[in-house]
């Protein structure tokens, strides 16, 4: 049961963050609850096909099936992930604006929202199917049903309490910082899984490692800790990383904020006369 | 988004596989799991060289070939074989383990080639 627990509790925990912090940075746009459901629902069909077809994906690509799937899910994810926080940069602010306003969600049409669905169902997807995998391994090792069931149901709990309390802990934060904040936590966020991609990519014998352990930071943050695991899930910290990982990282990080400043930019220009003379006034948060 | 999906991906990753090919003439190294075990538990491999692992899982369910000093994790189905490439590695050793059973641990130990 406490092997169960402590799998189920990691792996959730990973989905549950990751999905905190984009449902918290698309605050104000409608409907977004329900998209971020379709999303768990069709990650939980694609981690169980994952799973059901486990060894005909590790057989193929030359036996590197697997890390090149989780690669492909991890890119994807950095993309939609990026696009979201350039979207963001582009309508975080009148988004702010309208909310506090009109005290309601806002309607934005279906754009985010598709981006909120496949980012959701990309972290379910990967986490859900490895979930999968260890409890079918621990089944065949003698595990009953119960004890996997109240296992699964303990990590379950655990994780996603984490993640509500992140989620609660960002809503906390004044609106007027709030999606400077949340656009910094997915910057990093998709960061770090741009660097897991390059790891796997690697692990797949196609990109070459630029130096395997550049520097092993374990004795200041042992990445096993829990400091160290949620530092990894949420900003990438690797202890010991390679070059390609650190190449991919900060293309990300400095590709990304520089798209966000351009595109951020851009909209401070065509803003509507009538919002700056309200700010210039004081009516709205800047 | 289907762009993405049907167009760029595709040709991204097929590009990938083909560069990959071009790469992948790393010496192989066998490694069996077996009753939840590591067979050999210590594997040998020359020091700054990239070599690739091929990992063979005879149990019926699966498990997964991880390591966090390598950063390394691969699900490993049961009865199927999987590919993990490591290093070039500095000399020294590097521990792996089955994070399903953490019971199946192993190393891999990386020497300096004599000189010809």
């Amino acid at each position: 049961m406490f092997a169960a627990a402590v799998i189920v509790f990691r792996e959730v925990l990973e989905a549950a963050l990751i999905i905190s912090i984009v449902l918290g940075a698309s605050r104000g746009v409608a409907a977004r609850g329900r998209w971020v459901a379709a999303g768990i629902v069709a990650g939980i069909a694609g981690a169980c096909t994952v799973a059901a077809f486990a060894d005909v994906i590790a057989g193929s690509f030359s036996n590197a099936g697997q890390p090149l799937l989780n690669a492909g899910i991890l890119l994807a994810a950095v993309l939609t992930l990026s696009w979201h926080n350039i979207w963001m940069a582009k309508h975080g602010r009148a988004l702010a604006t309208q909310v506090k306003a009109l005290g309601h969600d806002v309607q934005t049409g279906s754009k985010p929202l598709t981006a909120l669905m496949v980012i959701t169902l990309a972290a379910v997807m990967r986490e859900g199917s490895e979930i999968v995998l260890f409890l079918w391994a621990i089944a065949a090792g003698g595990a009953t049903r119960l004890d996997m069931l109240s296992g699964s149901i303990i990590g379950l709990m655990a994780g996603s309490l984490v993640g509500v309390l992140l989620y609660r802990g960002l809503l906390s934060i004044p609106l007027r910082h709030f999606f400077g904040v949340t656009s910094w936590l997915i910057l990093l966020l998709t960061a770090g899984l741009a660097s897991e991609a390059a790891a796997f990519l690697n692990q797949a014998g196609l990109l070459p490692s630029l130096g395997q352990g550049l520097w092993n930071s374990s004795a200041i943050l042992n990445q096993e800790s829990a400091p160290g695991q949620l530092l990894h899930i949420l900003a990438g910290y690797t202890a010991r990383p390679s070059g390609i990982q650190l190449v991919f990282y900060f293309t990300t990080l400095l590709g990304v904020f520089t798209l966000m400043r351009v595109v951020g930019r851009s909209m401070c220009v065509g803003r509507p006369q009538a919002v700056q003379k309200a700010e210039a006034v004081g009516q709205l948060p800047r | 988004m289907n762009i993405l999906l049907n167009r760029v991906f595709p040709a991204v990753l097929a590009g990938l596989v083909l560069c990959g090919s071009a790469l992948a003439d790393a010496p192989k190294i066998s490694l069996t799991i077996k009753d939840q075990r590591f067979t050999p538990e210590q594997i040998q491999v020359p020091a700054q060289t990239k070599v690739e692992i091929l990992v063979k899982n005879e149990d019926r369910f699966p498990a997964e070939f991880e390591s966090a000093d390598m950063s390394r994790e691969v699900v490993v189905p049961g009865a199927s074989t999987v590919s993990v490439f490591v290093g070039p590695l500095s000399p020294g050793r590097y521990n792996f383990f089955n994070d399903f059973n953490h019971a199946a641990q192993g190393w891999v130990v990386s020497t300096p080639q004599p000189s010809k």
